[in-house]
């Protein structure tokens, strides 16, 4: 009888035995879901760990929850494209200094049957104009991220207020990218997404880029390491190597070498 | 509707080569999901017993309570586990967030009720029958919960297989506690749920029919064995 | 063992009764067991037997009265009796492994515990279903487990609730043969029956019980020969059978 129990408690123990190795020296990166799911770390984090023999955990969630992880000390080093929150993040003290690493752009995506007429204009504040004047359908984050800050701020240059249209033309998920342009795929709506989620993204249905090029419409990615004076804890040494290696030479080469069916996604600009 | 057949295909061709990703994700599922349930069996099963047949104060409370949290919802219970384990919070010192320990421990509490709550009933029914027969034989409480426990097994393993299947299944839980990094808390579900939101849907379709697989197959081998041993022991 | 100082027996009855739904289902009773010959408790249906049985073994508390050992020590009292019931109680592991178990839950190591239950076997017939798991074999074989099952601790009493009630004529001499045996032993037995032969066969006193209340007491003999009472005499020709 004991020998059926230590076996059940030798079993369970195991379980809980494999953690990462501990010998390897490891940081956790807390980061957007459009990083992730372009697929660029995939293509830059192995060279990283190539070079210094460090490696990357990568949580991807939204901008809102990675601010919250790395506000509660329970990542390194932070990756988001929401620069206001950015700095708020740094002048509260939880981040030691905020860097450039690279930018892209967002686009207004929609069915290519087009009912709002958006197709080639490149006044992002107009379109969204001419949707809330179609009262065409509208697929929106909701949920408080960096590409929904975006959005809001465009509606706002527009004059217009969506959300007392809520529920109606204006639908707010609450999700991320994907499950939103998901549902933008299946309700023929139309969608603010940033270009490098909206390229890697498989089940794109009728959808197309409708409108792109305006200035605000610029997406800037900041690299900001958790402020170790907050939490000790945190593996200050190794994130800042990663925060070097990401605005050096190399890194910057890395993130403008990565492809997509041929198309650059990201665009280096650290200083 | 091809999304399917692409699924079924896409399924297939990784089983077959032995896609080392899935093999990852697949081990590390089962090595959650496994334990998890063994360390919920070790709590719930002697707790369900308990509650069956020790008349203590609360005890009504307490049944009420294991049979309601069979419905707790995963995510609810995974930001529960992750507000606990941050390093804001009171056991953050252990550093346990964004592993597999830390989805052990989520699923552990979201299948206990369940096993619990089915000992519960199982030993509740069996001690009807062998009540004044261990009396006579002046069994001690203790004695008396073990040899309910086990003359009921062949009952307690559906009781367990239900808290595997909870366990194996959910997704909210292990993705807020772990994160879904991959090569470290990638499991199952929260893989299925990263491709959907890539809008790889033949893919995470894909994945979904693996992992039934997986479940039906499990399940399958259990009940064999128990059938097996029952018709051995009646 | 009756003749030890540190002996269970005499169990005293003291106006002992019983009740349950309101109803006075035991009357009074007062009486005493003493060692010796098998004690068997006869009656009909819905005499009481079994409860009064049950009673005794401690099982149910008495609604009046007392029930008293002669040993104050309440785990040598419950350590010292068993009793084997009408159906018999097994649980779902092998033969031996039933045998085994008050030794078990009293702590005694394996070795030990496997040879006395070997030797239990052994003293029932069963050696060669040693194995077998306990539920799958005939209720006569079954039985016969119960009560090796009850003999292994060597009991000083070993209550028996109609044990062969439900068997066939060629288990119930079987059972009976065991039974006896075990007295041979110098375990005191007590029992109830509704079988007449049976209790011819076995009995040394037999103590008479018809709804509730005890009628008749004597040594066996006696009361077959000479019964006191009507109801006795009627049962004793068949004709008593509420």
């Amino acid at each position: 009888m004991t020998r059926r129990w230590s076996l059940v408690l030798a079993l369970i123990a195991a379980g809980f035995a494999t953690e990462t190795r501990a010998d390897t020296p490891a940081i956790t990166l807390a980061s957007t879901t459009s990083t992730e799911n372009s697929g660029l770390f995939d293509h830059l984090l192995p060279r990283f760990t190539e070079a210094t023999g460090i490696s990357v955990r990568v949580v991807a969630v939204g901008t809102g929850q990675a601010l919250r992880i790395a506000r509660n000390g329970d990542a390194d080093v932070l990756l988001v494209h929401h620069r206001p929150s950015e700095e708020a993040f740094v002048a509260e003290g939880y981040g030691v200094q905020r860097h450039d690493v690279m930018y892209n752009d967002f686009v207004l995506v929609g069915p290519s049957k087009d009912p709002a007429a958006l197709r080639g204009l490149d006044d992002a504040a107009a379109a969204l104009a001419r949707v809330a004047a179609a009262s065409a359908l509208f697929a929106s984050r909701g949920d408080d991220s960096g590409t929904h800050m975006k959005e809001l701020g465009l509606w706002a240059a527009a004059g217009h207020d969506p959300v007392a249209a809520s529920g109606t033309w204006y639908r707010e998920t609450g999700s991320g990218m994907g499950a939103t342009l998901n549902a933008a795929a299946a309700m023929g709506a139309y969608a603010l997404t940033d270009r490098a989620t909206w390229l890697a993204f498989q089940n794109k249905g009728d959808l197309e880029v409708l409108v792109e090029g305006d200035a605000r419409l610029f997406n800037p990615y900041g690299v900001i390491l958790v402020n170790p004076s907050r939490h000790p804890h945190v593996h200050a040494r190794e994130a800042q190597t990663f925060i070097d290696w990401l605005i050096s030479d190399a890194g910057q080469d890395a993130i403008a070498a990565y492809r997509l069916d041929g198309r650059q996604l990201f665009f280096p600009n650290a200083k | 509707m091809d999304d399917f057949g692409h699924a079924f295909a896409l399924a297939f061709e990784m089983i077959a080569r032995l896609d080392a990703d899935l093999l990852e994700i697949v081990g590390l599922s089962l090595q959650v999901s496994l334990s998890a349930v063994g360390l919920a069996a070790l709590i719930g099963l002697p707790l369900g017993a308990a509650v069956a047949l020790f008349r203590f104060p609360g005890r009504v409370a307490v049944a009420a309570l294991l049979n309601a949290f069979m419905g707790l919802p995963p995510v609810v219970v995974g930001l529960i586990v992750y507000l606990a384990l941050s390093r804001a919070g009171p056991l953050g010192v252990l550093g346990l967030l964004f592993t597999p320990a830390a989805m052990i421990v989520a699923q552990c509490l979201l299948v206990i009720p369940i096993v619990a709550a089915l000992t519960a009933q199982t030993v509740a029914d069996l001690y009807e029958e062998y009540d004044e027969a261990l009396r006579s034989l002046a069994a001690r409480p203790g004695q008396i919960l073990g040899t309910l426990l086990w003359d009921g097994r062949h009952s307690l393993l559906t009781a367990v297989l239900a808290g595997f299947g909870r366990a194996i299944a959910e997704v909210g839980a292990v993705m807020i506690v772990g994160g879904n990094i991959n090569h470290a808390t990638r499991v199952m579900t929260t893989a299925i749920a990263l491709e959907t939101s890539k809008g790889n849907l033949a893919l995470a379709l894909g994945l979904g029919v693996i992992l039934i697989a997986l479940s039906l197959t499990i399940n399958l081998v259990a009940l064999t064995l128990r059938d097996a041993a029952r018709a051995q022991h009646a | 063992m009756p003749d030890t100082i540190d002996s269970l027996l005499p169990l005293e009855l003291s106006a002992v009764g019983f009740e349950a739904g309101g109803e006075c289902l035991i009357h009074d009773l007062s009486f005493r067991i003493e060692a010796g010959p098998p004690s068997i408790v006869l009656g009909p249906n819905g005499a009481g037997k079994s409860l009064l049985l049950r009673l005794c073994h401690g099982l149910i508390e008495p609604s009046a009265g007392r029930i008293g050992w002669a040993h104050t020590n309440r785990a040598t009292i419950r350590c010292r009796q068993a009793m084997v019931f009408q159906r018999p109680v097994l649980l779902r592991r092998s033969a031996a492994a039933n045998v085994a178990y008050p030794l078990r839950l009293r702590g005694v190591g394996r070795r030990d515990r496997e040879s006395r239950a070997a030797q239990a076997l052994s003293r029932a017939g069963l050696s060669e279903l040693a194995a077998r798991p306990a539920r799958v074999l005939s209720s006569g074989e079954q039985q016969r487990l119960a009560i090796a099952r009850a003999w292994v601790t060597e009991p000083e009493v070993l209550f028996l609730d109609e044990p062969t009630s439900n068997l066939d004529p060629a288990a119930t001499r079987a059972i009976e043969e065991l039974i006896l045996a075990i007295h041979r032993a110098g375990t005191k037995i007590v029992m109830t029956t509704h079988d007449l032969g049976q209790a011819r066969r076995l009995a040394g006193e037999v103590l008479f019980l018809h709804h509730g209340r005890l009628l008749e007491r004597s040594p066996a003999a006696d009361f077959f020969a000479r019964p006191q009472t009507e109801e006795a005499t009627a049962f004793i020709q068949g004709d008593l059978v509420i």
